[in-house]
């Protein structure tokens, strides 16, 4: 019998799983795995900028949505940072990525260690957002998580032909009339929500190998793009199960981790079965 | 109504003009658009796609690009996308019927049809479920044809669909592209290899970031038109071929 926590940490790693794999997709076919992990970087300055917001105000620092809020807004700003800085054609957009990822990442490491100095637990589990710790998960995070993955996969498989058109060949889809920025636009969102949902549980460092392992893995097995977004969505949400339950079988293991190894061998797997 | 009519068109890139001062009506039948490399012909085709920024006025039959989106048709350079995408080659064509669905839902079967349709006019009938990395160049340059086909325009803009492929694809498609203008269509096409410009095209526009010459290939394909476009050097070159 499965303990309830370790059934709430399961269920949560395997919704984040399914949305990440879903949105993965699209991600890795529109080339924007980097920016992903810059996004998740640039969330720190955010989260700890909501922390710190929040002990000011005497507000509960445990509550996990003002400080995804946080996390979201620094997360776009990031975003938006690296498209500005590729726009002035000055610099390349990977070397704008590295700018703004570390630069945003050294933010919230300086704030981290200025609300590790301030009293009355401000700072309660805020470095768990670099590596992730599911185990603390809530039932109302699992249940969120799971909101968050029917959202995505419903999104994904509303959107499909815009985003399909959109990852293939984006002028040629402009020509018929899709309008780019705005297709552009849900899909970064989408991608953003992923990467601040994961934030918790899978940590800032890792949270990229959510979206990209399993639809790498399911493009591996898949020629065609319909089965690589189902089999992307059943490796991520495997992922998630597979690790929470290794993590939780194993004292001290932090569950992201796991879940990214797990995803890991999934992929050299299909590495090793596609090879012929 | 002409169906493609350029007037004043200026597209710079940054500071450096890329076309200056283009105005220009395309004929009907067979139009090559000539010129050397960096000339501005695919900047010309994108341009009237509003696919770039530009100055100047671009009417489409007489209309907007809004009003007769649907009845132009692109076919983009090859190598624009990535031949590894997770698709059949019916998959690539059936792209072309999508707006008919205004972007919802799966495909009607009678749209994937008309996908399948198209693949056949371009001799790839039997190749429809293959994934398009398993496709050799001239077979992806035909499924990127039987996609243009696939939109059904009046008016197909083509940058180089005869660029690297083999003889027996060249043959093939400049078949279909004749077919197109027996068919009432208006085809422009970017064109690379000056030696088929007389035996495939009824008109050429002579580029080099400004117009040079349009015309008949009879009235403006001439050596000394070829050497203003091109610079003496390639000139002497093609003609010694």
């Amino acid at each position: 019998m499965i303990a309830h926590n370790t059934l709430v940490v399961l269920l949560g790693c395997a919704a984040l799983g399914v949305a990440a794999g879903a949105v993965g997709c699209f991600a890795l076919l529109r080339g924007r795995a980097l920016l992903a992990d810059a996004m998740g970087h640039a969330a720190l300055p955010g989260v700890v900028g909501a922390a710190l917001i929040g002990a000011w105000f005497g507000t509960d620092p445990r509550a996990l949505p003002p400080l995804l809020i946080g996390g979201a807004i620094a997360g776009a700003l990031g975003l938006w940072a690296v498209q500005a800085l590729a726009a002035t054609g000055r610099i390349r957009q990977d070397a704008a990525i590295g700018v703004v990822l570390a630069s945003f990442y050294a933010l919230g490491v300086v704030g981290l260690s200025v609300v590790q100095a301030m009293p009355a637990g401000a700072q309660a589990g805020l470095s768990h957002f670099i590596l992730g710790q599911a185990a603390t998960m809530r039932t109302e995070d699992a249940w969120a998580a799971g909101l968050l993955a029917m959202f995505c996969v419903v999104a994904t498989v509303a959107l499909f032909p815009r985003f399909r058109a959109l990852c293939f060949d984006a002028e040629f889809a402009a020509l018929q009339g899709l309008n780019i920025r705005v297709t552009d636009a849900a899909l970064m969102g989408l991608i953003l929500l992923v990467c601040i949902a994961g934030l918790p549980a899978v940590g800032l460092v890792l949270v990229v190998a959510l979206l990209v392992l399993p639809a790498a893995t399911a493009r591996l097995l898949n020629q065609r793009l319909p089965g690589m977004l189902a089999a992307s969505c059943a490796i991520g949400g495997v992922s998630g199960v597979l690790g929470a339950l290794i993590s939780a079988g194993h004292e001290g293991w932090p569950t992201g981790a796991a879940v990214v190894l797990v995803g890991t061998a999934f992929f050299v797997a299909a590495l090793l079965v596609r090879r012929a | 109504m002409t169906p493609l009519s350029i007037r004043h068109l200026n597209v710079f890139y940054g500071e450096r003009p890329a076309l200056v001062d283009i105005s220009w009506e395309l004929p009907r039948g067979l139009t090559a658009i000539i010129g050397p490399n960096g000339a501005g012909k695919s900047t010309l085709l994108k341009a009237a796609l509003g696919l770039i920024p530009c100055e100047g006025e671009v009417r489409l039959f007489g209309t907007s690009l809004d009003e007769a989106r649907a009845r132009v048709g692109y076919l983009p350079q090859r190598a624009s996308v990535d031949w590894d995408f997770p698709a059949s080659a019916l998959d690539v064509v059936a792209m072309a019927r999508t707006p008919r669905t205004r972007w919802w839902g799966a495909l009607p079967r009678r749209e994937r049809e008309a996908a399948r349709a198209a693949l056949d006019e371009v001799g790839m009938a039997a190749l429809a479920d293959r994934p398009i990395g398993q496709l050799s160049g001239g077979q992806q340059q035909r499924v990127f044809l039987a996609r243009c086909l696939a939109q059904e325009a009046d008016l197909l803009l083509m940058d180089e669909p005869l660029a690297a492929v083999d003889a027996a694809t060249e043959r093939e498609i400049i078949r279909v592209l004749q077919a197109l203008v027996a068919a009432g269509k208006s085809v422009v096409a970017v064109h690379h290899d000056l030696a088929s410009v007389p035996h495939v095209f009824e008109h050429a526009l002579m580029l080099n970031g400004r117009v040079v010459a349009a015309g008949t290939v009879a009235e403006v394909f001439t050596p000394a038109m070829i050497v203003t476009t091109y610079g003496p050097s390639l000139a002497e070159a093609e003609a010694a071929d």
